[in-house]
């Protein structure tokens, strides 16, 4: 029994199949030495909100907001009132006074929305007479106003005060917003993505539906903001739209379907049976150039200016990965198999050898008119500039799925889990340079040793 | 009239040899005595030919009605004074005895009036005997007694007329805590009875004064009976008037005391019925003393019903002398036999064990910063003196061997040498030398002289060597801290022939108090002093009869013995004694040879050193625990091959879980390793000695050593996982396969430290052994943290240079890559340590690196 144990080599299953994702021990560019294990919450711990360069909060199924210190690791506060799980978080930052200040906003199951200051741990604010729970948020920073999404479309201003309100017709509500130029909103439900705009008469704001695109097949999983000009959606089925923010016409169509080789579908349908979660694009993530999608358990990198793939790893986790980061070259992945994994674009020596692990299907459309036509292409087209994502290094740590992770560039990276717990990881050799750092400053305040 | 007491004065230290200053050699605090080699090899033989076979505490008393008399030894067993006569040395040391207190009606005074006398400590040898003793005494008030004061005096005797003399400070210091707990129990006891005496005088008058008047009214003003009655009632104020002024004295002794840290913590720890008193006591001590007593009294009244006093007391031989618990409080004279056997204790070991063991405790109070690595507590250790060592490091009193070479401040030293030093002892010390005019001490003389004349005249081997009156401790011991005191005879002795004494060149040409003889027996040692002296004046000239050995050129021979008797352990372990050993169990061995105390600590440390009691977490881990663990650890490194690399991930900060079925088994193994885990926390906190459930994240933080169970039930499956997923931040030794998963290490710093072909067979010898490699080890670690230009770049561009600075620093220590990460694990604790303090309460951070692991098999 030991033996399995002992020998990291003969782990299981998947790891096994795509050697090249067994990364083991020996990780140089892993600069992720350090590790420290924060405990407060009680349940699933699934969002993360960065408030400052120091501070962060932890939400989730318990319905308790944590706001901690990344640096010291200490929790500053534990903020008490929601009495279901959360469901949507954000930060707030306005100006009042000639400062800038940030607000922290949380909507709960129990129909709750709550507005509070971190730098006292007050609740501020409470709403609780809401008719269904907030499913999203959205800060429109240069209006001063936020939205919550859920079955009704709400704006607030910085006091919570509600300011207009829209009930949708649809039983599935809004899962997610972003922002579109000139006060226009875009809307996830369910399988349409619904264009709202924001009209400011004065004090006076009312918001109206414009357009309902529905391009997707199956319900909208993701919905992100790529540059001004582009927004991505991604849904069940792994269908990837990008879409022109200003006129919302459709610029790209992928449809990734991770199709197998015929020698692996076999022992591939036996680890995975429900092959369509497994094409689920559950997140995105973009610089503005790249988008990174999370599609089941693969990562698919693609070029939103040239309209091509760059990358793709089908296979990049054990399980359904749940968020992801894109850094330049580097991007970060985390998963239901309890680990984060960074990964880094690297060009590939031989440009058509990856072609061959793995196919997709995919073509390029531009108009609606065209989305509905032909089979997906059986073979990549020679995609000059493919490049491949080599695993570099991950994170094990969390026994649960890992929700969610927020990095604080050199401060560290904190991940969250359904194991309850938050872990901050950090450089190891920075964190002992600053400690170094701080010795010789206490040296220096008592005058020696 | 004892024989001629000599009195040893504390002379200071002549000024030559200061100007040269070897650069090369070894700091003084580094000094440990060496052996002079004498032609005799063994320096452990008793040579004494003391009727006692160990120290021991001594409580006399100087009756009024029997004169001398022993009252009680510490330890409590007739054992241990053997054949010792204890009568004989109650005489002795009470005679020397000056007691300069006046109590009585002084010139000019007409009722009495209380000194508060000083205690006097001085150093009394009886070459006869073969014991020697420090000797404080003290009075006690008594209302009874003789001028209301008992003279009272513990000794410490011992057959080593070094130790007496080398610790006569520490003594001296100990006692006087001692001392001072018998006298501020007996002021309170002492205020109580007056009191209780006020009440019966009061009560005794006013039936007189009701008897007067009757007189009067019967027999008229002018009658014999009404005459006498209006004496007796003047007598009786006066009596009155004597024993407020008394009550007033006794209880405007100065708050002063109170202020010492260490009294008001004994004061709080009594009973709440004597700090009635105490609130009493301290109030009292204005003008308004009269009022508060008054009330006090009142308040007492109906505890205490007043009893008619006879106008003549009873004849002094009739009554029975109060006993000392009676003197003081109960209370008080329990914490005062506490600190006595704490002194015991302390001070029943080999001189040379004293000196290393205050040697080990001043360097490592000197070691704050690290010595939370690998320092087992201190406190437990010693059990019982942890209080006595806890204050004592408030007030630096190490003062016979000052390590740091500078003058200690005065202050410091009025702690621990003046006792009872208020206004009336001033006069008392000065009128010292007409001391003979006091009655009590002329009486005592009398009775002593009258008593045991014909031993008196005959006996000449006693000496009262360094006869410290406080006084001059006061002003020769300031003079002589800066040192080192020598100790100098006033007379020359005639025999100067068999001396030993070897002084020692120190790197400041000072020569150290600490003479290479203390290890021996005793031949000879009490001319060592005049010898030493002469030794002294002719140092310019070389003086051949005795060995000058520097600490430098001492330093060979010394390893040479170690190599030498390392080898000859090989072939003959019973006879060859390692220094190590020497130094711990065998000293403890031979100089209690014949004491059945298996209560000893050295003893026991000994006896049980096979029988291995596991380490058991949550309990302190003593000195003593690792000691043991020294075996288990000695016969894991022969037994497994891969202990390098087992060792090398405790000390670079690896968890290391030893997974077995054996519950046993596993136990055995984590206590031979857990000596070697850094910060082991005072309670072994970084230790789980077994788990049968699966471990955490978490507990990687907490725990550096696991020993895990390995089931086949489902927990045990999940156990399996935890070690599976965690692989990469844990090494694994199963004891079942006996097999070790952990990353490779190839250096030589753990393959000194757990070498399999040691000659090493003793645990406790093998804990000593790592012991000093950790330190060694430890030093480096502080000096790679605190040196600036290896962590922070000079030029924020420049990282790539702190690296090979790094680097080259760590092979400047003798390190290579694979103990750089030992050394970079310790000095991040050390940098924790100093940033954080001893605090543990936070959230600490896990350290790991990323490095393939491989399987070694046995």
């Amino acid at each position: 029994m030991l033996r399995w144990i002992l020998g990291g080599r003969e782990a299981q299953g998947t790891v096994e199949k795509s050697a090249a994702l067994f990364i083991g021990e020996e990780q140089p560019k892993n600069c992720f030495t350090e590790m420290q294990v924060l405990k407060g919450h009680f349940d699933i711990v699934r969002f993360l909100v960065q408030i400052d360069d120091l501070r962060f909060a932890s939400a989730g199924d318990d319905g308790l907001v944590l706001i901690w210190n990344v640096e010291t690791g200490d929790c500053l506060f534990a903020l008490r009132g929601h009495t279901q799980q959360i469901t949507a978080m954000t930060s707030y930052t306005f100006i009042r006074g000639g400062t800038a200040h940030t607000a922290l906003i949380t909507a709960s199951s129990d129909r709750t929305l709550s507005l509070w200051d971190p730098d006292s741990g007050n609740r501020v604010q409470n709403i609780s007479d809401l008719q269904s729970s907030v499913k999203c948020l959205l800060v429109l920073a240069h209006l001063d106003v936020w939205l919550s999404g859920g079955n009704e479309l709400c704006v607030w201003n910085r006091d919570l005060e509600l300011r207009c309100k829209m009930v949708h017709h649809s039983d599935a509500g809004i899962s997610a917003m972003v922002e579109l130029p000139k006060n226009f909103i875009a809307a996830a439900m369910d399988k349409e993505i619904v264009i709202f705009k924001l009209n400011l008469s004065g004090s006076d704001i009312a918001v109206m539906a414009m357009r309902h695109l529905a391009d997707h097949h199956d319900t909208i999983r993701s919905l992100i903001h790529i540059n001004d000009g582009l927004f991505a959606s991604g849904s069940h089925i792994g269908e990837l739209i990008i879409w022109d923010s200003v006129d919302w016409t459709i610029q790209a169509y992928e449809h990734i379907l991770w199709e197998e080789p015929a020698r692996d579908s076999q022992s591939e349908f036996k680890l995975n049976h429900q092959k369509q979660i497994e094409r689920s694009i559950q997140h995105m993530s973009s610089d503005g150039e790249y988008i990174v999608a999370a599609v089941g358990s693969g990562l698919y990198v693609y070029n939103v200016l040239m309209k091509s793939v760059v990358a793709y790893r089908r296979t990049a986790h054990d399980s359904n990965i749940l968020h992801t980061m894109l850094q330049q070259d580097s991007l970060m992945s985390c998963s239901e198999d309890g680990s984060v994994r960074m990964w880094e674009l690297q060009d590939l020596p031989l440009p058509a050898e990856p072609a061959s692990s793995g196919f997709f299907g995919m073509f390029g459309t531009f108009g609606r008119s065209s989305k509905q036509t032909g089979p997906p292409a059986k073979k990549i087209p020679e995609v000059p500039g493919l490049r491949s994502l080599e695993l570099i290094g991950d994170l094990i740590g969390h026994s649960g799925a890992v929700q969610m992770f927020l990095s604080f560039k050199d401060k560290g990276l904190v991940t969250c889990s359904t194991d309850q717990l938050l872990i901050v990881w950090k450089d190891g050799e920075l964190q002992s340079q600053l400690r170094s750092l701080a010795v010789f400053q206490k040296l220096e305040e008592n005058q020696g040793l | 009239m004892i024989g001629s007491p000599d009195v040893v004065a504390f002379t200071k230290e002549d000024d030559f040899g200061d100007s040269f200053i070897d650069p090369c050699s070894l700091p003084e605090e580094f000094t440990v005595p060496l052996f002079a080699h004498a032609a005799s090899a063994n320096p452990w033989t008793k040579t004494s030919y003391a009727k006692f076979s160990k120290d021991f505490i001594l409580i006399s008393e100087f009756s009024e009605q029997v004169g001398p008399q022993p009252l009680l030894t510490i330890p409590n067993d007739p054992k241990v004074c053997g054949t010792f006569d204890l009568n004989y040395f109650s005489l002795r040391i009470m005679s020397v005895d000056y007691q300069a207190s006046f109590v009585g009606h002084p010139p000019g005074s007409n009722y009495p009036k209380l000194n508060f006398v000083e205690d006097s400590k001085v150093v009394l040898g009886d070459s006869k005997e073969g014991a020697f003793a420090y000797v404080h005494h003290l009075t006690l008030y008594d209302l009874e007694a003789r001028g209301f004061v008992r003279p009272f005096c513990m000794a410490y005797i011992s057959a080593d007329e070094r130790k007496i003399m080398h610790q006569f400070q520490e003594l001296s210091s100990e006692f006087s805590k001692a001392s001072e707990f018998l006298k501020s129990g007996n002021r309170k006891a002492f205020a109580n009875e007056l009191e209780k005496k006020l009440r019966d005088l009061e009560y005794t008058r006013s039936v007189l004064y009701k008897e007067a008047e009757l007189q009067k009214k019967n027999n008229g003003c002018y009658s014999t009976q009404a005459i006498d009655k209006a004496n007796e009632l003047a007598n009786m104020e006066k009596s009155i008037y004597e024993h407020r002024d008394l009550l007033k004295q006794i209880t405007s002794y100065p708050s002063r005391k109170k202020k010492d840290g260490d009294f008001v913590q004994h004061e709080t720890e009594k009973p709440a019925e004597t700090s009635v008193i105490d609130d009493s006591l301290n109030s009292n001590h204005s003008d308004v003393a009269d009022k508060t007593v008054e009330t006090e009294c009142e308040r007492r009244k109906s505890s205490y019903t007043p009893q008619l006093i006879k106008a003549k007391s009873a004849k002094c031989f009739d009554k029975r002398l109060k006993t000392m618990e009676e003197l003081c409080n109960a209370s008080f004279f329990h914490q005062t036999l506490e600190q006595l056997n704490t002194i015991e204790k302390s001070y029943r070991d080999d001189l040379c064990l004293i000196y290393i063991s205050q040697i080990d405790r001043a360097l490592l109070s000197k070691q704050k910063i690290t010595s939370f690595l690998f320092e087992a507590e201190r406190n437990s250790e010693f059990g019982g003196t942890s209080k006595n060592f806890s204050v004592s490091s408030n007030n630096p009193t190490v003062p016979i061997l000052n390590f740091s070479g500078e003058p200690l401040s005065l202050d410091s030293y009025t702690t621990c040498i003046d006792v009872d030093h208020i206004k009336p002892g001033v006069e008392s010390m000065e009128g010292r030398p007409d001391s003979s005019t006091s009655d009590i001490t002329q009486e005592t003389s009398e009775a002593a002289d009258t008593e045991t004349k014909g031993s008196f005249s005959s006996d000449k081997s006693i000496e009262a060597f360094g006869g410290v009156s406080p006084s001059s401790l006061q002003t020769n011991y300031f003079d002589g801290l800066e040192r080192k005191s020598k100790v100098s005879i006033a007379s020359p002795s005639e025999n100067a022939s068999s001396s030993l004494a070897v002084p020692q060149r120190t790197s400041d040409g000072n020569l150290v108090p600490v003479d290479a003889g203390c290890c021996i027996g005793q031949d000879g040692f009490i001319f060592e002093e005049p010898l030493l002296e002469l030794a002294q004046e002719c140092y310019g000239d070389t003086v051949v009869n005795r060995e000058p050995l520097s600490l430098l050129q001492g330093d060979p021979p010394l390893q040479m013995d170690y190599i030498l008797e390392e080898s000859a352990l090989a072939e003959n372990p019973n006879m060859g004694l390692t220094f190590s050993e020497l130094n711990t169990e065998e000293v403890a061995k031979i100089t209690i040879e014949d004491v059945s105390d298996s209560t000893s600590f050295m003893s026991t440390s000994t006896s049980s050193d096979r029988a291995v009691s596991p380490f058991t977490y949550g309990s302190a881990a003593t000195l003593k625990q690792k000691k043991k663990a020294g075996h288990s650890a000695l016969r894991f490194i022969r037994q497994y091959p891969f202990a390098h690399q087992a060792i090398s991930c405790l000390l670079s900060g690896r968890t290391l879980v030893i997974l077995g079925v054996d519950e046993g088994t596993v136990r055995k193994l984590v206590n031979a390793l857990f000596i070697f885990i850094p910060n082991l926390g005072k309670y072994g906190e970084t230790v789980q000695p077994w788990l049968s459930s699966p471990f955490q994240l978490t507990d990687l933080q907490r725990w550096k050593l696991i020993g895990l169970q390995r089931a086949a039930s489902p927990a045990g499956s999940s156990i399996l996982h935890s070690l599976n997923r965690y692989s990469r931040y844990i090494s694994i030794l199963d004891c079942d396969s006996k097999t070790l998963r952990c990353p490779p290490y190839k250096g030589t710093l753990v393959s000194h430290l757990a070498d399999h072909r040691t000659q090493i067979k003793r645990g406790s010898t093998y804990f000593l052994h790592v012991q000093g490699m950790l330190t060694q080890l430890t030093a480096k670690a502080f000096l790679y943290t605190f040196c600036h230009h290896i962590h922070l770049p000079m030029d924020i561009n420049h990282q790539g240079s702190v690296t090979s600075r790094r680097t080259n620093f760590l092979l400047q220590l003798g390190y290579t890559v694979e103990e750089s990460k030992i050394v970079q694990y310790l000095s991040e604790l050390i940098k924790r340590h100093y940033i954080q303090g001893s605090s543990k309460g936070a959230n600490q951070s896990f350290c790991f690196n990323y490095t393939t692991s491989y399987l070694y098999k046995i």
